[in-house]
């Protein structure tokens, strides 16, 4: 046999075993879809039927219709987009300092940085609530959104920095050879070159946001102000085993960002790792 | 990964040596630049962690709470009362463990898949991709609806598979009345949204080995496990280090998937320190006492972490 049809065979066989793993972990999500466009009289059904079948929106009629969750959709957008807004804004300065200058204090800096990455959520709960307590804040997007950026800063910051880095300082340097003053140069030469990276980092702040659910959930009491994962919570004590509802609400929780991070994906690829995005 | 940046080129002095000011005004831009970030991370990071050290040393209550008064000092009463309580041992061990064996399975999974990634043809590589990065995506909250819907006693897919294949019957199994049972639940959910972030991050690092150097190793006849074990492994060592560490930490601190999977009541055989901290604070109002299980649990991250960032230091990623 020659080498080359071994080669095919070999690729063949890995092609099924890609497929097969692809088809395990897509089926969650696949189930989530069809039964959110199920009619209710299908979904409860032994044995279930893996096909698509007749088709309706009312799972989603009932999700959105539930009081509040426009409301909630809003308190996401807000939360989301002003997490993202502070972030970029405060860790792009930051990161152009890390990237560009020698400074003592740099390495500890970064160390800093990325440890603070390790802390989870859960252990800041309660002096973050008492801290919004003391400041009035509690119950407001506000305090939600000061409180992200504890988790959104740092990585902003790490993201961005690596992606300054790979544009050379020597076209600043040229810009400003040229007349340009450092903010002129920083403006007219890296911002634009650095604008993917501040695309794909606002997308990977933006998810972190959107699906954050602990500090939400302790922080805003008002049923109105809650974001979304804690009103699909919510929905899902309430309705009990509405499982068509319940899917047609985590579809569409999941969608805004699912399609965000698709469009981003390729930008993100090497070097993520060491940048502790959250997934 | 990146090679070390020597960061000086903009730092350099010109020929002509500016005046004295203009240098100052240099020596400070770094400076200024960073400092709405650390004030930043001061308000919101430093003073809460602060906060909740002196927290765990005082005795606050609901009373205090609401009063805005300052809790009276209780020195290393909550943390005797905690260390010494055989239920808090329980519920160390078990998180340790639910963290090692969450990790350990997504690494597992994520390097089976990132390999999978090199073989296949491009047409499946882009599908594969495609499907981790969707799943990636997934909120948790949605991961952990899903899979309670998956896992439903009465017509949940999961109970209908495994009556098929064991041929007993499943029907109206509640996997949630043993806790051993709930847990494989809740790990195959962790470890399912865990998975791409490995899959893709460990591939990207494989795309780096060249590939004459595993050539070369085939005609030396190395073959399979042998090849990646000696050859292949050793190249991605670095990155496969750093994304064990942060699954190993952020597994630790599980909370929203059992906090859904348990309808927001958590049985006590379901806590994880992450669970525990949270109910003792906000459900018995012992903030105290629930700051002292937090200090705690960072204290024990501090091994996750320390392994991460010498690792990273390693790299020469960040010189």
């Amino acid at each position: 046999m020659s080498i080359d049809s071994r080669r095919r065979r070999r690729r063949r066989r890995a092609d099924a075993v890609g497929l097969a793993a692809a088809a395990v972990m897509a089926f969650p999500v696949y189930w989530m879809v069809l039964t959110a466009f199920r009619p209710a009289s299908r979904i409860l059904h032994v044995p279930p039927r893996f096909w698509p079948g007749p088709f309706t929106l009312d799972n989603f009629r009932r999700a959105i219709g539930s009081d509040t969750f426009w409301a909630n959709a809003r308190s996401s957008v807000v939360v989301g987009v002003g997490t993202v807004l502070i972030s970029l804004v405060v860790g792009t300065l930051a990161a152009f300092a890390v990237a560009r200058f020698a400074f003592a204090g740099r390495r500890a800096l970064i160390l800093v940085l990325l440890a603070v990455q390790t802390i989870p959520l859960i252990a800041l709960v309660i002096p973050v609530y008492l801290l919004l307590n003391d400041l009035a804040l509690t119950d407001t997007l506000t305090g939600v959104i000061l409180t992200y950026l504890a988790f959104a800063l740092p990585f902003t910051v790490w993201m961005l920095r690596g992606f300054i880095v790979a544009i050379p300082p020597e076209l600043e340097e040229a810009a400003m050879v040229d007349g340009c003053g450092r903010l002129g140069a920083f403006r007219r030469v890296t911002l634009p070159l650095l604008a993917p990276g501040l695309i794909a980092t606002s997308i990977f702040g933006l998810v972190q946001a959107w699906n954050e659910y602990v500090l939400a959930y302790v922080l805003l009491s008002g049923n109105d102000k809650r974001t979304l994962p804690v009103w699909l919570v919510s929905f899902q004590t309430g309705f009990g085993t509405d499982y068509g509802g319940l899917m047609a609400g985590a579809t569409l929780t999941a969608l805004p960002v699912v399609v965000a991070f698709l469009l981003v994906q390729r930008r993100i690829a090497a070097g993520l790792a060491t940048g502790a995005v959250r997934g | 990964m990146r090679p070390a940046e020597p960061a000086a080129s903009l730092t350099t002095p010109p020929t002509r040596r500016p005046r004295g000011r203009r240098r100052i005004a240099r020596r400070a831009t770094p400076y200024l630049l960073i400092a709405p970030t650390i004030a930043t991370l001061l308000l919101v990071l430093g003073y809460p962690l602060f906060d909740m050290v002196v927290l765990s040393f005082q005795d606050m209550t609901r009373k205090e709470l609401f009063a805005g008064t300052s809790p009276p000092w209780a020195g290393v009463d909550q943390y005797r009362v905690v260390l010494s309580d055989h239920f808090f041992w329980v519920v160390v061990a078990r998180t340790v463990a639910f963290a090692v064996v969450c990790a350990a399975l997504t690494m597992l999974c994520g390097l089976g898949f990132a390999l999978l990634l090199r073989e296949v043809s491009p047409w499946v590589r882009g599908v594969m991709i495609g499907v981790l990065v969707a799943v990636w995506a997934m909120p948790f909250m949605v991961a952990a609806s899903v899979f309670r819907w998956l896992s439903d006693a009465d017509y949940g897919v999961i109970n209908w598979l495994l009556g098929r294949f064991t041929g007993s019957d499943f029907q109206g199994h509640n996997w949630f009345a043993n806790p051993w049972e709930g847990f494989a639940v809740i790990v195959a959910v962790v470890v399912w949204g865990a998975i791409p972030f490995v899959a893709i991050t460990l591939h990207a690092a494989l795309t780096q080995v060249p590939a004459e150097l595993e050539e070369a190793a085939r005609v030396d006849g190395a073959r399979g496990v042998t090849l990646f074990r000696h050859v292949t492994f050793p190249m991605i060592r670095p990155l496969f280090v750093v994304v064990a560490a942060l699954s190993t930490i952020w597994d630790f601190g599980a909370f929203s998937q059992i906090w859904l999977m348990r309808g927001g009541q958590p049985e006590r055989d379901y806590y994880l320190l992450g669970v525990y901290s949270f109910i003792e604070s906000f459900a018995v109002n012992r903030y105290s006492a629930g700051a002292a299980i937090a200090v705690v649990t960072v204290l024990l991250l501090l091994v996750g972490s320390a392994v991460y960032l010498r690792q990273i230091l390693r790299t020469g990623e960040i010189e």
